[in-house]
Order: C-alpha cells, then structure tokens, then sequence
C-alpha cells in the first residue's frame, strides 16, 4: 500500500465534518503553526518539502511563496485555484467533497505563512453543490474559533470566501482567475507583473492549487523533511491521479510519486486493467493539455525503462516519446478508440474555451477542430494533416497565456503518434473498399448493405 | 406588461453578504456570483433589463455585466426550459457513450442539441467536461450531477422531471431520488 496524506482518513464516516475531522487529528496541525512556529518557518518547511505546484505546471510552492512582495500597508492575498476545469481531472471536486476541512486547514495555515488576512477559494461555478459544502465547513470553522478574528487566541486574523465562476476553462489560469474574481471576463493577463507582485485588486497574491494547498497539511504536521522521504528524486510527495476512461476502476487515487504506470493501471490495489479484457491503445496522463503517448510508450520509455509517475518519468524523452504529469488526470483508451475522434473532442473543447484575446489561438482553435471534424467525416485530404500539423506548430509559445500551447499539444502528440490513423480516415472517406472500414472507426451503424 | 425586476428583501440580503466579501469599492467582484442569483431570481435566463438591474444593485455600468454574462456559459442570455439538462461531451464522458445519450435525449424529447421543448419544460445543453470524468457518462440539471448514466436511467431522469414544476437552478440542491 502506498502512503497517503490526504486521503488516509477519506474512508472515515462523518469526516465531513469539524467533529470527526478533528477526532482524526484535524486542526492539530494549524495550533502546531500558530503557537510554536513563525510565517517564515512555515515557507522554510514547505520549501524543504520539496512540493511542487499540484494544478498542472509543477512549479515548486516554497519558491513561489517566498517570490510575494511584502511592501508595507498593502494586504496580501492567497487565492485557492479550485477552477479544476481540465479534462480528466475531477481530484480537487473529490478532496472539496469529501474532505473539505483539509482544504481549510491548509488555507489557513498557508494565509498565515504569507501573511494574509483575507482569502479566497475560487471554485468552478458547476461546483456549486460543493462550493455549498465547503461554504458549511468554513461556518463550521468560524463557530470554533478556527477562523475570523485571533485565532485560537494567536492574535491572527483571517477571513475565508468562496468565490463561483461561472463556466469558463481559461478561468483555472491564474491571472485569468483573479481577472474573474475582480468581477470581469476572464482575460488572462501579460505577466510580468507576476501575481506575486500585483495579483488580486494589484496586491501581491499567491494562486494554488487545492491539492497543493491541503499538501502543506502534512507538511507542516510532519516537517518539511519527512514529506521530502516520500516519492522519487524531485517529485516529493504524494499525488491524486483522476483515472477515467475504460478503466475497471476509474477514480480518485492517491499515489506516492514514482509508482509504475504499468501498476497504477493494472493491479487491484488501482485501476484494475482495462475495461471488458481489452488491450490498452493510448494514455493520455495528465489531462486533456498534455501528449498522448501510445501504451508501448505509456508503459514503458523509449529505452525500454519502465514509466514511473512521476515529474521526471512522464516527461522522459521529452514530447518525442515522454508526455506530462501536468493536472494528473489519466485517461486511458482501450483497443476501439478512434484516436483522432478523441482529438476532435478536445480541439472542440479548446476552441470553445479560448478567451480571443490572440489571434494564433482564437482562430487556430477553430481550424484545428473543422480540420478534425471534416477528416472525421471522411472530407479530407493527406496535406490536411501536414495543415493540422503546420496550424498547430504556429499557435504554440505565441500566446498570452498557455492555453494555446495546450490546444497545440494534443493535436502534435496525435499526429507524431498515429498519423497512420488520420490517415486511414482519408483514405477511407475516398475509397469504397474502405467503407465498413469506415462506419466502425466512426463508431456508426454500418449500412445494411 | 412590463415585468419588474427587483430582488425580494431576502434575495437583497443574501446580495449584500456577497458584497460584504470583497473590500470596500471592490462590490464588482460579486458580479459573478449575483449573477448567478439573478438568473435563478428571474426565470433562469438573463434578459437585459435583468442585467441592468444587476449593475445598478452592484453600482457599475451596464456594460460591465453585458461583457461578463456574456462570457461564462453558465449564464443563459436566452430563455430556456425549467430542466436544462446539460451532458458532457468531452474526452472520458465521449469515450464512454455520452453520444448515446445525447442522441437519445434529443429522440425522447423531439429536440435537438440547444433547443427546447415545446411545452417549455426541458432544454438539451452539450457541455465541455464537469469534472466527473470518472463517472462518465454524466450530466448535470442545476446544480445536481448525474452520473453513470444508462440510457434506461436518463429515462427515469426524464420521467422523474417531467411534471416538475420546479425550475432547476444552480444555486439550490433538488436532486431527483432516482432509486
Ligand atoms: C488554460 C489553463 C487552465 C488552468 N486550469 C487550472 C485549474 O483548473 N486548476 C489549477 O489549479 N490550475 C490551473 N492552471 C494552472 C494555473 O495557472 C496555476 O499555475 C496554478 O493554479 C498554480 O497553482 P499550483 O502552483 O499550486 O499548481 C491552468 C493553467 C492554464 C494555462
Ligand atoms: S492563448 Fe488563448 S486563452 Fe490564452 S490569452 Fe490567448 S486567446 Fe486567450
Ligand atoms: S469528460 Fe465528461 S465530466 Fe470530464
């Protein structure tokens, strides 16, 4: 058994609430902060830890953390990413859902570190049955003293929010985000200015991820160093996989970093294998941004090494043959699936998400998917798919924001991996030899005759 | 006739706590989540005398809500029907049938994808994934999710929702018992 961090108590009935949750050791750590240990202890123990950001780019928390600006007289703000918007990954809606105190614990410790007296949790606005939740535990906290002014008898001050969005995938981009919290169209920001330095209403903020947020829970419980024992080299720590697709056991896993894909989706203890006694065609591992790789190159590396996942180990090989460990969200697809099918539906999903502030990814969103949706339907032609690889090449790095490289990807990896298959949608779209060919990878009822 | 948007002093309240989070002249920041409030308040859709009320509870320019209502695609700039049930279509909901149910919604229901019933009673919504790609395939109908479904228990859904006189909206639980 893997250890777990977060998740250890998530089987406990009621750990829902303050009661149990406490009962479980809860808020120990928070008294642990305020009465024995200073901010600055605090940032020192999370950077010790080695945590890397947990929302999808990895960039180490105590960094981040000591990178805010600390000018006099100006408040600071730390605002909780809970947008979880990218597809595959439902990890923070489980962790708000079931133990929602963990977040608060962690929010508390963490405003207290960065000095804030005010903070947000920004929650995707679909999540509104658990923004109801967490709205209940944060009220919870408050009538014990756990929250709102001095508290428990520190002399510290913090009040904590839940903010809704309302629909927009952009609105997980941290500048994005807190242009949404201001009230506004989710426009994601040219940084510099950083939001360390000018974040919520130009003050310096931090964004995190949920997960990496409740992560400093036991961090600080155990120190800094024994979080660092856990995992593998650089990715410390454990991590929440979102497992879907046709897998026997789809769910949320906490892994300790560096466990073998291969294990994570074939033994009981995780996803149980592939769904109906199928063969495993292709992973995509950390949600919708990040490559997809074949299952010889998911399992293994290109140097016949098994895959740990880890940082490191999904990136091995760079985009030739590695991918990303980015949201965590795992995807696995069995023998039947249409690869470039599963692409349209997310160049459908990146055109309908891109903000338009650019122009590479406003408009090369919409040709990427007409592209896939005419090849799809037997229209096109082979330089559509040197067009696709060209569209592609062209939006990436030339963007506000990221989310022009994360449509880019997946139509790279796609191409790079099973271009034979793009391929064989053209041909068979001209062809009538091809034609049943055709109506199954369409997944359509073929013609009676 | 002329309809009268203004909150009820309940709905005032529950406005000024939002308000109440935000630092003083930050009161903008409570767009988002009045919004919300206006649509379930006003018959699930923002018209746009709904959004200037909204910028006059909140001190701002009309404009100033048209551009954000306009953005999020939670916000209904249409009238729609009292149960938008709103499927996934995204990557894991797709690989595990979502088109099935789609298209078997739309044959149920004599409607297509963004339309709504005659009788003003559903609307079929596609919408990119809600983070319940574990429990593929799922839709939600305000702010409930349902998951794992089979076409035998969007048939129940369906059933269940019918004769519901209740709006469904996304501030409020009002989950079906569907055992
Ligand atoms: C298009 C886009 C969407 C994103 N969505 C999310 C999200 O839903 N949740 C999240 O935590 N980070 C998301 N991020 C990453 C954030 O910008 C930011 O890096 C993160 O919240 C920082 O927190 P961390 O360091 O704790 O990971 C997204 C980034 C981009 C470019
Ligand atoms: S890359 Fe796309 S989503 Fe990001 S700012 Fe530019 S247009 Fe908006
Ligand atoms: S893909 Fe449908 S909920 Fe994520």
């Amino acid at each position: 058994m893997g250890k777990k961090l977060l998740l250890e108590h998530i089987d406990v009935p009621g750990i829902r609430t303050l009661n149990v949750y406490r009962q479980k050791g809860g808020y120990e750590t928070l008294k642990k902060a305020l009465t024995s240990m200073t901010p600055d202890q605090i940032v020192e123990e999370v950077k010790t830890s080695g945590l890397r950001g947990r929302g999808g780019a990895g960039f180490p928390t105590g960094m981040k953390w000591s990178f805010l600006a600390k000018p006099e007289g100006v408040p600071r703000y730390l605002v909780c990413n809970a947008d979880e918007s990218e597809p595959g990954t439902f990890k923070d809606r489980y962790l708000m859902e079931h133990i929602p105190h963990i977040l608060i614990e962690g929010m508390i410790v963490s405003s207290f570190a960065l000095g804030a007296n005010t903070s947000y949790i920004y929650i995707r606005g679909e999540y509104f049955y658990v923004a109801r939740i967490l709205e209940a535990a944060i009220q919870e906290a408050y009538d014990a003293g756990l929250l709102g002014k001095n508290i428990m008898g520190s002399g510290y001050d913090l009040d904590l929010y839940v903010q809704v969005g309302a629909g927009a995938y952009i609105c997980g981009e941290e500048t994005a985000l807190l242009e949404s919290l201001e009230g506004k169209r989710g426009n994601p920001r040219i940084k510099p200015p950083f939001p360390a330095i000018a974040g919520l209403y130009g003050c310096p903020t931090v964004v995190n991820n949920v997960e990496t947020i409740a992560a400093v829970v036991p961090i600080v419980k155990d120190g800094g160093a024994a979080y660092a024992q856990i995992g593998i080299g650089k990715s410390t720590g454990t991590k929440l996989i979102s497992a879907s697709g046709h897998l026997n056991k789809p769910g949320v896993y906490e892994i300790e970093l560096g466990l073998p894909v291969e294990e994570f989706i074939y033994s009981e203890e995780y996803c149980g294998g592939i769904k109906n006694g199928k063969q495993l065609k292709a992973v995509v591992a950390g949600g919708s941004s990040v490559p997809i790789l074949p299952a010889h190159l998911i399992l293994k590396t290109a140097t016949g090494e098994p895959r740990l996942m880890s940082y490191e180990g999904l990136s091995e090989g760079g985009f030739a043959t590695g991918t990303m460990l980015g949201s965590g969200g795992f995807i696995a697809m069995d023998e039947d699936t249409s690869i470039v099918k599963n692409l349209w539906t997310f160049s459908r999903f990146y055109h309908h998400e891109s903000c338009g502030q650019c122009s590479p990814c406003r408009e090369g969103t919409g040709w990427m998917e007409k592209i896939l949706h005419k090849i799809l339907h037997g229209h096109g032609t082979l330089s559509d798919v040197d067009l696709l690889w060209d569209i592609q090449s062209k939006i990436e790095g030339k963007t506000i924001c990221p989310l022009g490289d994360a449509a880019a990807w997946p139509v790279a990896s796609a191409i790079r991996h099973f271009r034979h298959e793009f391929e064989e949608y053209v041909k068979a779209g001209h062809s009538i030899k091809d034609v049943k060919h055709y109506y199954r990878i369409n997944h359509l009822p073929e013609p009676a005759n | 006739m002329e309809k009268k948007y203004q909150f009820s002093p309940e709905t005032m309240a529950v406005v000024q706590k939002m308000i109440s989070r935000y630092p003083n002249g930050k009161q903008k920041s409570a767009l988002l989540p009045v919004l919300h409030v206006a649509q379930a308040e006003f018959d699930g859709w923002l018209s746009s005398e709904a959004m200037d009320y909204v910028a006059e509870v909140l001190q701002i320019t009309p404009i100033e809500v048209y551009e954000v209502a306009s953005f999020y695609s939670m916000y209904n700039l249409k009238p729609v029907g009292k149960c938008v049930l709103e499927v996934c279509r995204t990557s894991s909901c797709w690989l595990m049938g979502s088109e099935d149910i789609v298209k078997h919604l739309e044959k149920k229901l004599g409607i297509k994808d963004g339309e709504t019933t005659a009788d003003g009673q559903f609307t079929i919504k596609t919408v990119e994934c809600l983070g319940s790609c574990g429990t593929a395939p799922m839709l939600q109908c305000g702010s409930d999710f349902y998951e794992n479904l089979t076409l035998e228990k969007v048939d129940r859904l369906v059933e269940n929702l019918r004769n519901d006189a209740e709006r469904r909206v996304y501030t409020k639980d009002q989950k079906v018992n569907m055992d």
